[in-house]
């Protein structure tokens, strides 16, 4: 049985995950990871054949800031808002201190001139520990279904 | 079906716009360069190592299974039934002893012959097929193959020269360089990109942009045009290698030179270096040699990044774009997770790699229905001869790529330069 408070905790911390991508806010969104966390972009064409090659792969938090930090100031990508759906939160249960979440997401990107497409859908598979100021991501896997990548692939999933 | 294309130089330093965009000269690109006088990378022999084993792949628009038969040989074959048309194999990769059209079950050896026909002879000796039909007549279409230090090559020419001379000695240095040891497969990137397909060819061939687009590898010093390098190209200037040592300018030289252009070299380091990490493989320093062979692949080596790229046109408005990784079967672990913590470099989302996308989309958005003067500008590094050149700063490889595109689609300008 998972608590009710710790449920409703990895549910708000979902939403803010969607929340701050949306948003373009990269350096709040970072703050969602533990300090030892992990967080990869698999397709799942790798997953299925057992191969380890992601598209993204910050084995550290100081590998994610460097993506943030060069994402702002050394790479220039399509310019677009994306939307985020994540919904089947399914807390699987306890995952040495923390839990194992698993969850889905649809993605939706527009471009400057309000022209929109299904750009990603897949999984989230991850582990979330409660620190002292509350539920973190130390493991992010996104796995994506539509894992040919449509147009580039430059703020994260 | 002819062309008429008004060249405003035979030193292809202007190339029309309407090139890119035209559905007939689409159509003539399959007919002459993808199904022409070429060989095309079709796969990686790792990637098939055991007899049945299978892939499909495109050559162009053209679907192709290749298949490893029982005696170790590698076939490739057009995948679509000598029935009704169909895609015999559906699935991407597997193992097989025969490949079954699911549609009326014709099915076909692994060299493509056709072996068997449902109710041939109808039933009870109603239906079926006449007496006169030969089977042997009937089978998939075949491609000549070659493999080369592990690579799969197929042409749709029986006449064309052997895949060495094809190659030529530049690109058989190259891949002998990056294939010299029995490979490990580590997985695949896919994106598509909605531009035509000879613009990412030509982005292959421009180290131009590289240090200019790619932000990353100026500010992160990973590879600028201050640099020892170059470009190498065949004898018919229809591939090319691109080349850069690792370490031989300083952030001193870097600053002069890019001065205008706002180098963050010197505000900016990344707090996990060991994405930069070179660890050298090879007899030589060069941290940095992708070769693009003419008309669908290029070979990398960035640091300690391997990868073939494969390019398959989809209409004049989108290609797909393939990233094969490999390591080396005699990799420890810890080289393993090098390569791997480097792949964030490269493919649809790598930190060097990404704006190559937005580039070509906004190259390919921009330049639709144009007239047939307007073109592009390409004479960086030179107009005139198209020939090596031992400086970073030139865009020449892109003039040898049309000059050959142009001899195979029988477009060439009177007094072209080769």
């Amino acid at each position: 049985m998972i608590a009710v408070e710790a449920r409703l905790a990895i549910d708000d911390l979902f939403a803010d995950y969607g929340a701050h991508l949306d948003a373009d806010r990269l350096e709040d969104w970072l703050e969602l990871f533990a300090e030892d966390c992990v967080y990869q972009i698999v397709p799942r064409e790798n997953v299925e054949l057992g191969l380890p090659v992601t598209l993204i792969l910050c084995e550290n938090k100081d590998m994610l800031r460097d993506r943030i930090v060069s994402l702002r100031q050394a790479n220039e990508y399509s310019i677009h808002t994306d939307k985020h759906l994540i919904s089947n939160v399914r807390i699987k249960g306890k995952a040495g201190d923390g839990y194992a979440v698993e969850a889905n997401y649809v993605m939706y990107q527009a471009n400057n001139e309000g022209n929109g497409s299904l750009f990603s859908f897949g999984t989230y598979v991850d582990e979330v520990v409660f620190a002292d100021d509350g539920p973190k991501f130390r493991t992010k896997t996104v796995i994506v279904d539509n894992w040919s990548i449509p147009h580039m692939l430059s703020t994260p999933i | 079906m002819s062309i008429n294309v008004e060249w405003q130089r035979s030193d292809y330093s202007r190339i029309p716009y309407w090139l890119y965009h035209d559905p007939d000269v689409y159509a003539r690109e399959q007919d002459l360069i993808f199904r022409g006088p070429t060989w095309s990378y079709l796969c990686l022999e790792a990637e098939m190592p055991e007899p049945g084993d299978f892939r499909t792949t495109w050559v162009g628009d053209t679907p192709v299974l290749v298949s490893r038969d029982r005696d170790g040989s590698v076939h490739a074959v057009v995948n679509r039934c000598a029935h009704r048309g169909a895609a015999v194999c559906r699935h991407t990769h597997g193992n097989t002893k025969v490949h079954t059209c699911i549609y009326h079950r014709w099915s076909y050896d692994l060299t493509g012959k056709l072996i068997g026909i449902p109710f041939q002879r109808g039933i009870r000796g109603e239906g079926g097929m006449d007496e006169d039909f030969d089977k042997s007549e009937h089978g998939l279409q075949c491609l000549r193959v070659a493999c080369y230090k592990g690579i799969v090559f197929g042409s749709f020419s029986q006449t064309t020269e052997p895949i060495e001379d094809y190659l030529g000695p530049m690109m058989c240095g190259h891949i002998s360089r990056l294939m010299c040891k029995p490979l490990r497969v580590l997985g695949y990137q896919r994106q598509r990109i909605h531009g035509n397909w000879k613009l990412y060819l030509e982005n292959l061939r421009d180290t131009y942009h590289a240090s200019l687009l790619h932000e990353f590898l100026v500010t992160f010093g990973l590879d600028r045009a201050t640099q020892k390098g170059g470009v190498e190209m065949d004898a018919r200037h229809r591939h090319n290698l691109t080349y850069a040592h690792a370490g031989s300018d300083s952030d001193a030289d870097a600053k002069e030179a890019y001065g205008d252009q706002q180098l963050n070299s010197d505000k900016l380091t990344l707090l996990d270096p060991r994405l930069l990490e070179f660890r050298q493989e090879y007899d030589d320093d060069r941290n940095l040699a992708i070769s693009t062979m003419f008309p669908n692949a290029a070979f990398q080596q960035l640091n300690n990044s391997l990868a073939t790229r494969q390019i398959q046109p989809k209409g004049i408005d989108a290609f797909d774009l393939i990233w094969t990784y490999f390591g080396y079967a005699d990799d420890d672990q810890d080289m393993t997770d090098h390569r791997l913590r480097q792949l964030n470099l490269f493919g649809p989302g790598g930190l060097v790699s990404m704006e190559d996308a937005e580039a070509i989309e906004i190259a390919h958005k921009a330049s639709r229905n144009e007239p047939p003067d307007a073109t592009t500008v390409v004479e960086v590094g030179g107009k005139g001869e198209i020939s090596d050149r031992a400086y970073r700063v030139n865009d020449v490889p892109i003039r040898g790529f049309w000059s050959y595109y142009a001899e195979l689609m029988d477009i060439e300008p009177e007094g072209a330069v080769r």
